[in-house]
């Protein structure tokens, strides 16, 4: 019996990262990717609620909408729309720098990766604060200068919490996953034979980026055409 | 060694299969053997099932006088709710993928285990933590939303615990997705050589379509509950009409995925009819390629039909138009299937074992389901029969008449491939009877009351309404023996059954061609698929 | 009570009409059931495996039979689909001449306003042979008003209105059941509808009202509540007159134009802001979000409706609910509604919002503000 399981994983020894159930490395690479991409697949019907809920209430009060305009931090979301787009730079060049197994290099653009993350959430977090002194968090004593759309704009608003917030907790989760890659590459776990981690979490990063892509003009450009 | 006829392999115990391999509760819990998993998860869903059954009994039984005498309307209310909740969720949507799939996918591919089985094993945790969630809100006093959680009862007026229920539904749906997940990568990167998509068992395109459906719907539940929840904890009116809200918005959503939700529920009910019908037919399926596109077909237009389920919420009449016709084309892929299982018992070599019985159980009594689902599909008769007891008795005569049934009768086909033991024939068919006939007996009177007039989630009904309740709660009581009957003279046959050989059925399929139980890593060589699917009968040279 | 029925009465024209429907369909079930059952039924015993080692016949497929049993199901499901749509379509859209009830759920019972100012708790009275559009409002959850006997329900809706209608056709008493859970008391929340002949029903109708009609119901809190200061007649040009506005279509300061209909007034009356009649301004009108219910919502829009025609007119009458006015249906005045009911009404006499608008605008003085 030992035989015929060695029949099996026969080979498998040599290539440490080699999973028994896979018969090669490239099947292994090919199936980590496939995964990753049907679970981003999730993520865009998860997302897509929300954006199916913010086309709704939009057609059904464009005014209010629009008029919330005067109270979003659009610079700051300007400016962690750069940040994010220079991370997702930073993260191919990591990708990069794994497949070809430049250890420093991969090291130092997860760091920045992970520095753009963080400044990210910190603007993120000041954007919050504002609303909270405003007094734009629904639920929490929300008011509105312009009466006559103040229930619209408390559904837009609650639309912005939840949708960037679930935004934030994937960056938070993306962050997370950044500093185990640095932790694993920091052992070499890396080699240019294998690198699928650096590969899949690559991806996830982008997703998160583009989700931040398409909330950005929903959520802080609306109405900015309109006079005044 | 056996000293009877050398034809006998090995006896099992002398075997080193996945069951034996490893002792103790550690090697059970933080096993990544697809095989244990799915043993896990069997125990996990029928301790549901019958926490679900134990709800339906008591309603059943409150159901066979017209007043509310037995319970309070308020228990009631729970009552029917934490049936749906836990039947949907914590039974018929993990049930035969997360059994029947995790066993035997990579058997049937010819692969050593799933693509991930650590996530496999987590999708495990992650509903019993979900279950928890469920079961605590039981507990805490239970829900009152019905399953469907409409606002604005359930985001403003409901006093119970939404959130609690709402959270178990949200993580279960993870494992859902992961489930899927696994299913999807699995098909497409680990087949033996020579398994090609056309030569795939049918189980498997059809946990391929449930798998699309898993991952591309269930993120929209969970978003949907998520709004739902964020709305009860910080009063904020996402749904709440008194804001501007749209109370109809949360029925386009949750309906969304609960509308392909039943088809995750069926279609692998589908996958395993496929299954037994051409091996106790002895005969190749019928229309291979029909009956494989049907169930992708399946799951893409069951993604276009929700909106039947708001026919009457004051939705515009041309989008109901459109919902009805595409809800009528949904329908021919399940009547293809149905031919076809039919086609091939046609001049074919049949025998009534057990889970053949389920499989014409299953057949006409999905058959029955269908077309009254098409019933609902025709506008204005949908405008006098939604939410009444015609609705509930269509559904249960397709996930009830038609995944339970298959759900069992799958078990019964796979039972000696997974534990090496065969149960006793005889109480098998008298279950599967007893089953059939308490069924009928349940559900069948519900579509009179329905057309009746009688509205669903009622405690107390109008008198005139009452003999065909009391037959259905008659019916109720005999179901719920039927059910207990193979739970018992299952669990016995693990001690005392016979062992079974590799093949006790002379089935076709790569699963068939290793011991039973199966070794950890499923096959002693490589298998190499040389044959097209079911090639039961001559030797086939031509590709069909 | 003890009578087993297998189908309820059929009390309306649309319930006969969806009877019919249904034995088509129950015909054709039975055929395809016997069919699959009895095919099962033979094979399985004509096929029975009679040796061990037998060995059936190889069969493949046969794309045709695929095709046949594919297209026919489709073709007869094509004609239930037409069929159904037809049904459908003749029983959505109310005829203009329809008497207008109106009914109010709550948790956990039906409250029903007639526009004479009677009113009824879980109870509806209708003549026989006249079409009747309810119009249903929710005070809290959803809800349902169901009557098996008409085959017709509509789902109860907070935030706004749905109607439903039908033309009863058999005296008698019929079920009325809520049929969308609403939480502890669902079950109870049912009531009786009872159809009467014509005589019968003036008679019933003579004998409630005595808070008044539900226009001038209406009329009096349209001055509690100072709506008429503005909307009645206003020299400072703040707000639309609404004398001739319902049933109109409206021109709006976006450029939309939008029909005047009961949706309209609500919403005008909730959510001032969400549309602005063109050449007036915003945040002028409050809301009214909390200081009217449901009901009193109806009675607001039963008495603007009758600002749509001049008193004493035949419609007017019929508005109001008086007794003389039952037995004259339609007339000159009536708004006429296609499907989905939004063509223009023909009545140069009275003037609509829009030529108000366009009036006042092309005065040289009192014209309004420029839009900021």
């Amino acid at each position: 019996m030992a035989d015929a399981q060695t029949t099996i994983v026969e080979g498998h020894e040599e290539i440490p990262h080699l999973q028994h159930h896979f018969d090669d490395p490239e099947q292994q690479f090919n199936s980590s990717q496939m995964g990753m991409w049907v679970f981003l697949l999730t993520e865009i019907m998860f997302f897509g609620g929300m954006f199916g809920a913010y086309t709704v209430y939009r057609a059904m009060y464009p005014g209010a909408f629009a008029s919330t305009r005067h109270h979003m931090d659009t610079a700051l979301g300007a400016i962690n729309t750069m940040v994010l787009l220079c991370s997702s730079l930073t993260m191919v060049l990591a990708v990069r720098s794994a497949q070809l197994g430049r250890k420093k290099p991969l090291l130092s653009f997860i760091g920045i990766t992970v520095f753009f993350g963080l400044i990210f959430l910190f603007i993120k977090g000041l954007e919050y604060y504002h609303k909270y002194v405003e007094h734009l968090i629904p639920g929490y004593g929300f008011q509105y200068p312009q009466q006559a759309y103040f229930h619209p704009a408390q559904i837009l608003f609650c639309l912005y919490f939840v949708m960037t917030g679930f935004h934030a907790l994937h960056m938070i989760i993306g962050i997370g996953l950044m500093t185990w890659l640095f932790i694993k590459a920091k052992n070499d776990t890396f080699t240019p034979e294998y690198y699928t981690p650096v590969e899949i979490c690559g991806l996830y990063w982008h997703f998160v980026d583009i989700v931040w892509i398409f909330l950005f003009p929903l959520l802080y450009l609306i109405g900015l055409h309109l006079p005044g | 060694m056996s000293t009877v006829a050398a034809v006998h392999e090995p006896r099992a115990e002398e075997r080193e299969n996945y069951l034996n391999a490893n002792y103790g509760w550690k090697s059970w819990l933080f096993t990544t053997d697809h095989k244990r998993i799915a043993i896990l998860y069997i125990v996990s869903i029928t301790l549901f099932f019958f926490i679900g059954g134990f709800f339906a009994l008591l309603m059943r039984l409150e159901l066979a006088t017209p007043q509310g005498d037995l319970v309070s309307s308020d228990t009631y209310n729970k009552l029917f709710t934490m049936h749906g909740i836990i039947m949907v969720f914590f039974f018929l949507v993990p049930s035969i993928p997360a059994t029947l799939g995790n066993f035997l996918i990579p058997l049937m591919v010819g692969a050593k285990d799933l693509a991930f089985p650590r996530i496999n094993l987590l999708s495990w945790y992650i509903y019993i933590i979900g279950g928890i969630f469920a079961i605590s809100a039981i507990a805490m006093g239970g829900v009152d939303t019905g399953w469907t959680f409409y606002t604005p009862f359930s985001s403003t007026y409901s006093t119970t615990f939404v959130v609690a229920a709402a959270a178990g539904i949200f993580i279960a749906g993870f494992s859902s997705i992961l489930t899927g997940l696994n299913f999807i990568v699995t098909i497409h990167k680990m087949r033996a050589p020579g398994m090609t998509w056309g030569r795939l068992p049918l189980f498997v395109w059809s946990h391929y379509a449930t798998s699309l459906i898993q991952i591309l719907g269930t993120p929209v539940i969970a978003i949907t509950l998520a709004l739902l929840g964020l709305e009860r904890i910080f009063h904020i009116g996402i749904f709440d009409p008194s804001i501007g809200g749209d109370p109809i918005l949360f029925q386009h959503l949750f309906w969304f995925y609960s509308h392909p939700a039943v088809y995750i529920m069926i279609l692998p009910g589908m996958g395993v009819i496929s299954e037994i019908v051409p091996c106790f037919s002895r005969k190749r399926i019928f229309g291979y390629n029909f009956v494989a596109a049907s169930s992708i077909a399946i799951a893409v237009l069951g993604f276009l039909v929700w909106g039947h389920h708001l026919f009457v919420t004051g939705q515009s009449m041309y989008a109901s138009l459109m919902f009805s016709i595409l809800s009528m084309v949904v329908a021919v892929p399940s009547a293809i299937k149905v031919f076809n299982w039919t086609a091939t018992m046609w001049r074919g070599s049949i025998s009534y074992q057990t889970p053949m019985l389920y499989a014409f159980g299953f057949i006409g009594l999905f058959t029955i389901g269908g077309l009254t689902g098409v019933f609902l599909a025709t506008l204005p008769i949908d405008v006098h029969l939604t939410d009444t007891y015609f609705v509930i008795a269509h559904f249960h005569y397709v996930m009830v008449g038609g995944m339970v049934m298959a759900y069992l009768g799958g078990m019964h086909f796979w039972w000696p491939k997974i534990t090496g033991k065969l149960y006793p024939e005889g109480w098998a068919k008298f279950g599967a009877l007893i089953v059939f006939v308490g069924f009928n007996l349940t559900f069948f009177p519900q579509f009179i009351l329905g057309y009746q007039g009688m509205p669903r989630r009622y405690h107390a009904y109008a008198p005139e309404f009452q003999v065909l309740n009391v037959m259905s709660s008659a019916g109720a009581s005999i179901l719920g023996v039927g059910y207990l009957i193979p739970f018992i003279y299952l669990l016995w046959s693990l001690k005392y059954g016979k062992p079974a050989g590799k093949n006790p059925f002379g089935a076709k399929g790569l699963e068939w061609t290793t011991y039973s139980p199966p070794p950890t890593f499923n096959f002693d060589e490589q298998p190499v698929m040389r044959e097209e699917a079911y090639a039961y009968g001559e030797k086939e040279e031509v590709v069909g | 009570m003890g009578e087993f029925q297998l189908f309820p009465e059929a009390a309306s024209v649309g319930a006969t009409q969806v009877d019919h429907l249904y034995w088509f369909l129950c015909a054709v079930g039975i055929v395809f059931t016997a069919l699959i059952f009895l095919c099962v039924f033979i094979f399985a015993i004509k096929y029975r495996r009679k040796s061990e080692d037998e060995i059936p016949h190889h069969v493949e497929g046969s794309m045709k039979l695929e095709i046949v049993w594919s297209v026919i199901p489709f073709l007869i499901m094509l004609v239930m689909f037409f069929w159904g749509a037809k049904v459908y379509f003749t029983n959505y859209t109310p005829p203009p001449n329809a008497l207008d009830i109106y009914v109010t759920g709550k948790q956990w019972m039906w409250k029903v306003q007639y526009p004479g100012g009677q009113r009824e708790i879980n109870e509806l009275h209708v003549p026989i042979n006249r079409p009747v559009k309810l119009t249903l409002a929710s005070e809290d959850v959803i809800h349902s008003f169901y009557v098996p006997a008409f085959r017709l329900k509509r789902d109860v809706v907070p935030g706004r209105f749905n109607t439903e209608w039908f033309t009863a056709t058999k005296p008698g008493r019929y079920h009325l059941f809520c049929a969308e859970y609403c939480g502890t008391e669902h079950s109870g929340m049912i009531g009786w509808v009872t159809v009467m002949e014509p005589a019968d029903y003036q008679n019933w109708l003579a004998g409630g009202g005595a808070t008044g009609s539900m226009a001038q119901q209406g009329s009096q809190l349209f001055q509690q509540l100072g709506c008429s200061t503005c909307h009645l007649q206003d020299e400072q040009g703040r707000c639309p007159i609404l004398k001739g506005v319902y049933g109109s279509r409206v021109l709006l300061d976006d450029g939309r134009t939008v029909l005047a209909d009961d949706a309209y007034v609500r919403e005008s009356i909730l959510n001032p802001n969400a549309k602005i009649v063109a050449g007036f301004k915003p945040d002028i009108m409050p809301t009214f979000q909390g200081q009217v219910s449901e009901e009193q919502l109806l009675q607001l829009i039963v008495y603007v409706k009758s600002l749509a025609v001049k008193p004493n007119s035949p419609m007017s009458a019929a508005q109001t609910g008086s007794s003389e006015g039952m037995h004259r249906t339609g007339g000159v005045n009536a708004p006429s509604q296609a499907a989905g009911g939004n063509e223009i009404t023909t009545q140069p006499a009275r003037e609509s919002a829009f030529q108000q608008i366009h009036r006042r605008m092309t005065k040289p003085e009192g014209k309004p503000e420029e839009k900021k």
